[in-house]
């Protein structure tokens, strides 16, 4: 992709020396010009050294060519300034925001920036700490002047069982001219937690990063130690692991077209994908106790083993949820008013969705074929493809349409893989990492790309872990969508992207 | 609209007659047995396995409301001093209540625990009108109390329900650890509830603070002066666990008082 950047391989790991320092014009010129180049920013992200310098460190992902870069630079130490890359990389600018946050440095003509997690800098620096921490929510809103033009201030408390995030809209009568979304509220330090790690604790943190992605989250995690201990996964374990992602895709999913039918108020699938969303986590339960697969994947393997009769309950219970989903799930498409309310509202087009280097559904409902089972395999995936599922339209009926043909595509999956689910797993104990290593490690979730990095010190502990949830790349997406929509349409076109609030503010 | 009706047909009826009575299957890691006779001299795998610290030794004990039911103490111990049983039932109103020794019996605890005070049963037996917030939470209790109200669980047949504001209601389900963040918007949120009011705190994370307990990013003042009336385990907690806890809680549990079809509360 960019000959400055070091090409790595997607599940094996780089000397830290190895990877390319690079001044900071030389990093920026390259990296803008990767993402130019069909390129996009997998992680970015700033790690203190010693000398409380803080180094920069990209990984852009390009996914036609299945290809990993990453490069460093110095940006310098807390109070200074380095020019942002987000005027010419508007994907950069979540990044950027965050990096100013955690560590201090100003990116240098990044056109807003403020907090995004409202928390103290990891790091003192030149300028005079503040008394107190920053207060979540208070801050300067972009704002519309006008006779007509009135806001609306959302949250951080919304109307039902959903995880905190203020929405500030400024809409003209019905009509929503801007939305400016501020998260933060959910921020409880994870990454930090994981320094000095492996511990007894990691994967436990690992797991709640967003609690409806646990298995994701978790076989990031697992792939990224595992890559940096050259630890040799049972095959068995391996297809264990797909089911679980599957399954956990299959659930939420399935939750979502039923939160949608039931935000136009369509009730009949709104109830019925409630309760098969219940069946498939029970699915799940089956494998390891836990709804959520908490405790099923662990760095080495997998923790359970299924019995002959749990595979034989599962393949029986996979088809009464497909018949289930199916009848569910078709009525929709086949009921005009649905349809009316789903078909042009939040459009995103192909063009921003790439730029802003969205992931997941909402970039494949653009008609962008970006799946990492596809384009960076691992585990199971390397052997088992799963064809990628896009629609063209961009709008709220296309991301209800990639659900549904994934759901249709990972049944297919699962019932194929469940087979071979029991061969033998097993972690392997104590697995000891590779020094001053760096790995990357990307997994599909059924929101999008799970990127973790991890990075290693000189004694084979974590010196930094950095988790980059799909929801972080793509709240923007939401933002675009909802721009001269009706302020009503919001929470379909909220639903349709169903975003993670505690997976962003982590 | 024959396609409805069809589809009706098709999918029947989903709801959990006797949700009270329903028992989740293993493996789920429900009501921890301890056994410390069977505890090895010296031993302490279990405690240095649990990642919350819920786990004690001298006796051997476990703290309900910080465990996160992983089971990795369970797995460290050689000699099967720690069991986990499929027993849902892990709501307690005292927050000591929470912490298990090997005398405990699990039929024992779920009899008991979870006091039914009069006051509470007059006002709130027949209707119940929470409201959640999660401060800092994984998604995963959410997830399980929107499940609480599915047509499978069907909370609301006991007149439990969620709300949409908190002046609209008599409670406040808590999740999550308490972020930092969301400290000022949860005392805001807790102090629109009209009194009398009750606060249920729902998974380790809220009772405890669970693996954020340590955590700089989170602040647990709010429990100074919003004491909680139920605390109900669990990573995540089960709908079963919540519907049942809560019941108990209202003295709506046993007898025709569970008729989903009726909703008769007997009184007592």
């Amino acid at each position: 992709m960019s000959g400055k950047f070091l090409n790595i391989i997607h599940g094996q790991t780089a000397r830290r020396a190895d990877i390319p320092l690079l001044e900071i014009a030389d990093f920026r010129q390259a990296a803008v010009a990767a993402v130019l180049q069909n390129g996009r920013i997998a992680a970015f992200f700033g790690h203190p050294l010693p000398d409380s310098q803080i180094e920069l460190i990209a990984v852009l992902a390009n996914d036609a060519s299945g290809s990993l870069d990453v490069a460093r630079t110095i940006a310098g130490k807390n109070g200074e300034r380095y020019p942002a890359l987000t005027p010419d990389c508007p994907q950069a600018h979540w990044f950027e925001r965050e990096i100013a946050e955690q560590w201090g440095l100003i990116p240098e003509g990044h056109p807003w920036l403020k907090p995004i997690r409202f928390h103290a800098p990891y790091q003192p620096g030149r300028a005079p700490a503040p008394a107190s921490a920053p207060l979540p929510g208070v801050t300067d809103y972009f704002s519309v002047k006008g006779e007509e033009i009135h806001e609306v201030a959302v949250g951080p408390v919304h109307a039902g069982i959903i995880e905190p995030g203020h929405f500030r809209f400024q809409c003209h009568g019905e009509q929503v001219f801007y939305l400016e979304i501020e998260l933060g509220y959910q921020h409880r330090g994870i990454e930090r937690r994981l320094r000095a790690g492996p511990d007894n604790k990691t994967i436990h943190y690992i797991e709640t990063a967003s609690g409806d992605s646990s298995i994701a989250h978790a076989t990031a995690y697992c792939h990224a130690i595992e890559a940096l201990s050259a630890a040799r996964i049972e095959a068995g374990a391996q297809v264990l692991r797909g089911i679980a992602l599957e399954l956990e895709r299959l659930a939420n999913h399935t939750g979502d077209l039923g939160a949608l039918a039931g935000d136009i108020g369509f009730l009949p699938t709104a109830s019925y994908c409630g309760r098969i969303r219940g069946d498939l986590l029970n699915m799940t339960a089956i494998l390891c106790g836990n709804r959520f697969g908490r405790g099923l994947v662990i760095p080495g393997g997998t923790a359970y083993t299924p019995e002959a009769s749990a595979i034989r309950e599962l393949n029986s219970r996979l088809d009464t949820a497909e018949r289930d989903i199916t009848s569910a799930v078709e009525l929709l498409w086949q009921t005009g008013s649905v349809m009316a309310r789903l078909e042009e509202t939040g459009r995103l087009s192909a063009g921003d969705a790439q730029a802003l280097g969205l992931v997941g559904p909402p970039a494949r409902a653009c008609g962008i074929p970006r799946d990492v089972r596809q384009d960076f395999p691992a585990g199971i995936f390397r052997y088992a493809q799963i064809p990628v599922s896009t629609w063209e339209s961009g709008d709220v009926f296309a991301r209800a349409l990639v659900r549904w043909l994934e759901i249709q595509r990972s049944i297919a999956f699962i019932r194929e893989q469940l087979p071979q689910a029991c061969g033998p797993t097993g972690p392997d104990e104590a697995l000891a990492l590779e020094k001053d290593a760096l790995t990357v490690a990307l997994v599909e979730g059924w929101r999008g790309e799970v990127c973790h990095v991890a990075l290693t010190d000189a004694n084979g502990r974590i010196d930094h872990y950095k988790m980059v949830d799909p929801s972080f790349h793509n709240w923007f997406g939401l933002a675009l969508a909802v721009r001269k929509n009706g302020i009503s349409d919001f929470p379909v076109c909220n639903k349709s992207f169903n975003l993670s609030y505690c997976g962003f503010d982590l | 609209m024959f396609e409805l009706i069809k589809l009706r047909k098709r999918h029947g009826r989903p709801v959990i007659p006797d949700v009270l009575g329903a028992a989740v299957p293993p493996p789920f890691r429900g009501f921890p047995l301890l056994t410390e006779a069977r505890c090895p001299d010296g031993c302490e795998a279990c405690v240095r396995a649990c990642p919350t610290g819920a786990v004690r030794k001298g006796p051997l004990r476990l703290d309900l409301g910080a465990c996160v039911f992983c089971g990795d103490c369970e797995s460290a111990c050689p000699a099967g001093a720690i069991r986990f049983s499929p027993g849902h039932r892990l709501g307690a109103t005292r927050r000591d209540s929470l912490v298990v020794d090997s005398s405990i019996r699990a039929s024992d605890y779920a009899g008991s625990a979870v006091e039914s005070r009069r006051e509470i049963r007059r006002l709130f037996g027949r209707s119940l009108k929470l409201r959640q917030v999660s401060a800092g939470g994984c998604n995963g209790c959410e997830m399980e109390l929107s499940a609480c109200n599915n047509v499978n669980f069907d909370m609301s047949r006991f007149g439990i329900d969620f709300v949409a504001s908190p002046r609209h209601a008599d409670g406040l389900v808590l999740t999550g650890p308490v972020s930092r963040n969301m400290a000022p918007a949860l005392r805001d949120a807790y102090h629109s509830l009209a009194e009398p009011k009750i606060v249920v705190a729902v998974g380790a994370c809220a009772i405890s603070g669970g693996l954020f307990a340590e955590s700089p990013d989170v602040d647990r003042s709010f429990f100074n002066d919003a004491p909680v009336d139920l605390h109900i385990p669990g990573c995540p907690t089960h709908p079963l666990s919540f519907i049942r806890a809560v019941c108990d809680f209202l003295g709506r549990a046993g007898g025709r008082a569970d008729d989903y079809r009726t909703g008769v509360i007997r009184s007592r």
